[in-house]
């Protein structure tokens, strides 16, 4: 996943897996641009069950107000910053 | 003639209703605790005293600790660089440890203001600002103040210009965040003891300023 690098944009993926999962539901989907790299870190989704957790490196995307809620944003041009592992995310102009 | 339960019988001498103590059962996780506890003693994992030490270790972190970083930072511009491009590290030079979760450090300035949750749990930098405080982990403060955080930000009396953007940061992983607020004014001859009794818990999280000097 090397072209997961600041600042390229980029979409949190649409899964709904179960388990421990630390990417938010309202962030699933939306689309914003790598603040910077982190990590790597074991991967918390493995760590709940006891696995040794693979190292996955993790990224700071930081999201627009409005591509998050739409309309609903209370001013579209502030940010939210979340740390979501490289497996969620995917280039933002893939199909 | 049986006792009669009038309202009368259940105030104390000093006019209060009697408080109910706190004699219900265990929730499962309380005992779950008690007996972990217990078994790591009776295997000589840990001692009794190792566990009580960290207990208080843990109860000695406060808002103070966070104070001092953010005192140095006002007053030290070199730390303050490496305080932004590296925390975890640069908190090391004051005698913080980072453990195992890494910090960073978001600066406040005259047109950004950065306002810190979690919204999955509780993530906190606990080691420079102690225990969360209640409403930190209360569902109310994680789900409006990613959707409203000017109106969640005015709730907590802080009202902030439409010129200023706010950038919200969740806790999702392995990182947390500490906000380095804006040094009031007035405080040029102060040195980092007095500035850092300016630096109040609720600025660190971002739901306030500092403290105007008096």
């Amino acid at each position: 996943m090397s072209t997961l690098r600041a600042p390229v944009k980029v979409r949190v993926k649409d899964w709904f897996p179960p388990g421990h999962v630390r990417t938010p539901f309202f962030l699933r989907g939306k689309v914003g641009v790598i603040e910077r790299e982190l990590g790597p870190f074991h991967n918390p989704e493995e760590l709940a069950y006891r696995q040794k957790g693979a190292p996955r490196k993790l990224l700071r995307v930081r999201f627009e107000m409005s591509e998050i809620w739409g309309e609903d944003a209370e001013t579209p041009t502030d940010t939210l910053d979340a740390e979501i592992y490289e497996h969620w995310l995917e280039p933002a102009d893939a199909t | 003639m049986p006792h009669d339960h009038h309202d009368h019988d259940h105030l104390s001498p000093s006019g209060h209703p009697y408080q109910p103590d706190q004699d219900h059962t265990l929730t499962r996780w309380q005992a779950m605790e008690i007996a972990m506890r217990e078994l790591l003693v009776e295997k000589e994992i840990l001692t009794a005293a190792e566990i009580t030490q960290t207990v208080e270790a843990m109860d000695r972190r406060s808002p103070a600790d966070g104070a001092q970083v953010v005192a140095r930072a006002w007053s030290d511009p070199e730390f303050k660089a490496r305080l932004l491009a590296d925390g975890s590290t640069t908190i090391g030079e004051m005698g913080f440890e980072a453990g195992a979760m890494k910090l960073i450090v978001v600066e406040n300035t005259a047109t950004t203001h950065n306002v810190v949750v979690c919204t999955l749990c509780s993530c906190y930098p606990r080691n420079l600002l102690g225990l969360p405080p209640d409403w930190y982990k209360q569902r109310a403060y994680r789900s409006r103040v990613v959707k409203t955080p000017r109106k969640v930000l005015s709730e907590f009396g802080l009202d902030l210009p439409d010129d200023v953007q706010v950038r919200v940061h969740d806790s999702t992983a392995d990182m947390r965040y500490l906000v380095l607020p804006v040094r009031p004014a007035g405080t040029d001859d102060l040195d980092a003891t007095a500035l850092a009794e300016l630096v109040n818990r609720d600025s660190m999280i971002g739901v306030a300023q500092a403290t105007a000097p008096e």
